[in-house]
């Protein structure tokens, strides 16, 4: 069980980050972050559960509170962007661009 | 683990990778939101076969619960609902090349996990040791063990992090008034 709970660990990080690299709106992206995060945190639990102990889980809850942290400064930024540029399309804002 | 709970759980873990594959193929930002929804509440119930309840409980109250509903209201708030139909992905040249590189960070893990050397480190097809958390000691109090013993003074710096990220929160989100 711990061997293709790794596995779908990997196939979920992929999905994210193929999302990552394809989609263009920037709320989506975030949840592509997430569901990475999710990945991470499901092979923190399985191999805490491979050794039989609980430290995992407990690393578990810190990266749950920095994926909170962090969702809200980004969804934060994403308000500001959008009243900026009025769209969060991602090949559209490039002002860094040249 | 039986054989019931063996089924169950490849329930939740095809729900899982199937959630995700049609949360990042669907246009709408609404839709794709619930799919992760369901993404997550299937990851939560591998997390409960994995004798992590309280992880799984978490799982459930914060990332289906208030991560997401914050996503909503943040697509709901800019009125994003619809989704700029054909312009949501990429080009298919970068598509490619995403699902390209998606296949190789795929196949590191696999790898590494299958022949390479994490499985002659642990191997993750040997029986597993009996889990900590049944009888006596249940799994939060030995959640609660580490964090507030050995990784107290990490467990403090989270709260000033959530601190920071409220207050960077609002400020970024302020609409500027004129002075």
């Amino acid at each position: 069980m711990i061997g293709e709970t790794l596995t779908i660990s990997a196939v979920l990080f992929a999905i994210g980050v193929v999302g990552v690299l394809t989609r263009r709106n920037a709320l989506i992206l975030f949840m592509c972050v997430e569901l990475m995060l999710n990945a991470v945190n499901l092979t923190f639990v399985a191999l805490s559960r491979l050794h039989g102990g609980t430290l995992g889980q407990a690393f578990v809850v810190f990266v749950m509170t920095v994926a909170a942290a962090e969702s809200a400064v980004g969804l934060a930024i994403i308000i500001a962007v959008y009243r900026h540029f009025g769209t969060v399309d991602l090949d559209r804002i490039n002002l860094l661009r040249g | 683990m039986d054989q019931v709970a063996r089924y169950v759980y490849y329930l939740f873990a095809l729900v899982a990778v199937a959630s995700a594959l049609v949360f990042v193929t669907r246009k709408s930002p609404v839709s794709a939101a619930l799919w992760l929804v369901s993404t997550m509440f299937a990851i939560a119930g591998m997390y409960v076969l994995m004798d992590a309840q309280f992880v799984a409980a978490v799982q459930v109250l914060v990332y289906a619960g208030a991560i997401m509903v914050v996503f909503l209201f943040v697509v709901m708030l800019l009125n994003l609902g619809e989704g700029e139909a054909s312009e949501e992905f990429r080009r298919s040249r970068t598509r490619i090349a995403a699902g390209a590189l998606g296949l190789v960070l795929l196949a590191i893990p696999l790898t590494v996990y299958r022949g390479g050397f994490y499985s002659v480190l642990v191997p993750t097809d040997r029986p597993l040791v009996p889990s900590a958390v049944t009888g006596e000691v249940n799994v939060v109090t030995s959640v609660a063990q580490a964090l507030f013993t050995d990784y107290l003074i990490a467990f403090e710096v989270t709260s000033l992090l959530l601190l920071a990220s409220v207050v960077g929160a609002v400020a970024l989100a302020k609409r500027r008034t004129p002075a």
